[in-house]
């Protein structure tokens, strides 16, 4: 357990010593302020009756962020240490090897949370300058912090798996950029399905489109299908990359 | 436990994909023995290592470290271990103290405790006035100091260095080197090298590995010994008396003769064994009443040792 907590607290720390970290929040920041001033344009315009975190959600930089910033956060997990050597000197150490899965998809988990802190602050300043009472729902509020924490597991898992197979960043980052845009894309199938012979196809690319899911969370809806499949899909992954560590010692 | 040897390896062989790296090598280690193993690059010595600090298993055979099995039981193993990786890999974006502060955590060491231990190994290793550098500005010399510290730092009772010299000036050499005799008072030690004189200068014990086998195990001073040395005498004399003279010894094995200047003969004496016959010579010389001018005994030094077995292996293999 220490080994845990001392791996955990050294992954999230190596985003902040580094640029690396500031730059993707940075860039993130700037994306979530992008969709901002679209939401106050349209709050501006047009009374409507969506909680806010809907409005804001429906702009594509939601998407944007969360697709591109996954990758670049848990590129370096594995790859940059099976590259500078120090993969050895990690597991040389008396540390299991779920141990070190687990703290480094925690570290990145806690970074992917940090990095979207910042949409509160959008939140408050709308409640701040609006006049309408009730503008801001907490409820809204934490299932949509919910839904992003639970996809955010899902990213960091993914990517988490993609680093470890490769001992190139770039390549690691590609490759969670693929798997995420493919999973993500699934969703949209949906419509190209036609009704009458769907059936089960049908329920199955419903079930994961992850648009629907998101839009239910920042509704305030928590739904225990989207619940369960975000859970199983990042054990799923880390078990994955638990076996591709571990492939060391039966290669 | 504490009377089973420190590493006890036999038969280990570990194939890669159609080549072995290494091919059913076994070795002892003893408590307190600082061992060198030697041979050019792809040898197995890496490999080996790896395999001992439970970073991959063998292929076959069985590798033991203080009496427990590297695979079986391999949590115990590491923490027994301290293991500094070729090219000694580091994070160079930490602080050096906060880099062993966070190994020595790594390794299960209490707070208070890893506290006292980073302070210890900063000092043993001549860290202390850089302990707030960030690594990745380091010298290569200071670098290879914290690898080391890292190691240490966990007080273990095995200590496996692979080529902890390499890419450093002779002065950073000679002071890790130094720092390296000094452990071995405390820990055994296991380096890996190709640098001759390195093993020389440092360890009780050497293994000569060439393409995963072992050629030979020995101490330098009795490798030296099976592998001959000469002695060189300059008599005047004639040369058919200095050859009746040197005939009845039976330690003796050869003698050359060559005329130098003047009335000198330059005798290279092999004997057996590597026996030091220089007293008996001086002696029969003296008694004989002529002049000597030169006695000396050059020792094969462990690189012409270290050429000769690879040697031979080599041309065993052409043949």
């Amino acid at each position: 357990m220490q080994a845990y907590w001392t791996l955990t607290r050294r992954e999230l720390g190596a985003y902040f010593i580094s640029l690396a970290g500031y730059v993707i929040i940075a860039v993130s920041v700037f994306q979530m302020g992008l969709s901002f001033v679209i939401l106050l344009e349209k709050l501006r315009s047009e009374s409507t009756l969506m909680p806010i975190t809907e409005l804001f959600y429906i702009t594509p930089f939601f998407w944007c962020i969360l697709l591109l910033s996954a990758p670049l956060i848990t590129m370096r997990l594995f790859a940059l240490e099976k590259y500078s050597g120090t993969f050895e000197t990690l597991m040389t150490a008396p540390v299991g090897d779920l141990q070190v899965v687990l703290a480094k998809f925690t570290a990145a988990l806690v970074f992917h949370m940090l990095m979207w802190l910042p949409l509160l602050g959008c939140v408050f300043v709308v409640q701040h300058y609006s006049s309408a009472p009730g503008v801001v729902d907490y409820g809204t509020i934490g299932s949509t912090f919910f839904g992003i924490l639970l996809l955010g597991s899902l990213f960091m898992s993914l990517g988490a798996f993609a680093s470890a197979l490769t001992r190139s960043q770039i390549v690691a980052a590609v490759l969670a950029l693929a798997f995420g845009l493919s999973l993500f894309f699934l969703g949209f199938l949906a419509e190209q399905v036609p009704n009458p012979q769907g059936g089960w196809m049908l329920d199955a690319l419903n079930y994961i489109a992850m648009i629907d899911h998101m839009k239910d969370f920042s509704r305030g809806v928590v739904d225990t299908r989207h619940v369960v499949f975000y859970l199983t899909g990042t054990v799923f992954f880390l078990f994955l990359t638990y076996r591709v560590v571990e492939s060391r010692r039966w290669k | 436990m504490t009377d089973s040897p420190m590493i006890e390896v036999s038969n280990l062989t570990k194939r890669y994909a159609g080549h072995a790296a290494i091919s059913d090598i076994s070795f002892t280690v003893a408590r307190g023995e600082i061992v060198g193993l030697l041979g050019p690059n792809g040898a197995g010595k890496s490999t080996t290592m790896r395999i001992l600090t439970c970073y991959m298993p063998a292929t076959s055979g069985s590798a033991r470290v203080s009496g427990l099995d590297v695979f079986h039981e391999a949590d115990e193993v590491r923490r027994r271990i301290g293991y500094m990786p070729e090219n000694n890999p580091l994070h160079p974006e930490m602080r050096v103290r906060e880099y062993l502060k966070f190994r020595a955590r790594l390794k299960g060491l209490s707070r208070p405790r890893s506290r006292d231990r980073v302070d210890t190994v900063m000092q043993q290793c001549g860290l202390t006035e850089v302990a707030r550098k960030v690594i990745g500005h380091l010298s290569k010399g200071y670098k290879q100091r914290v690898g080391l510290a890292d190691a240490l730092v966990h007080e273990p009772e095995l200590i496996i260095l692979d080529e902890p010299t390499i890419g450093l000036d002779p002065n950073q050499i000679r002071s890790v080197r130094q720092l390296i005799k000094d452990l071995g008072k405390k820990h055994t030690v296991l380096i890996s090298t190709h640098i001759l004189p390195e093993v020389e200068m440092t360890c009780s014990r050497v293994l000569i590995l060439r393409r995963g086998r072992i050629l030979a195990a020995d101490s330098p001073d009795n490798l030296q010994r099976s592998h001959g040395s000469q002695i060189v005498a300059e008599i005047a004399a004639p040369a058919e008396h200095i050859e009746a003279l040197f005939d009845p010894i039976a330690e003796i094995q050869h003698v050359d003769l060559a005329p130098v200047d003047g009335e000198f003969f330059r005798c290279t004496i092999t004997p057996r064994d590597g026996l030091d016959l220089r007293p008996q010579i001086f002696a029969l010389v003296k008694e004989s009443g002529w002049v000597l001018r030169e006695l000396s005994r050059n020792r094969h030094s462990l690189e012409d040792i270290y050429m000769r077995v690879t040697r031979q292996e080599a041309e065993e293999e052409a043949l």
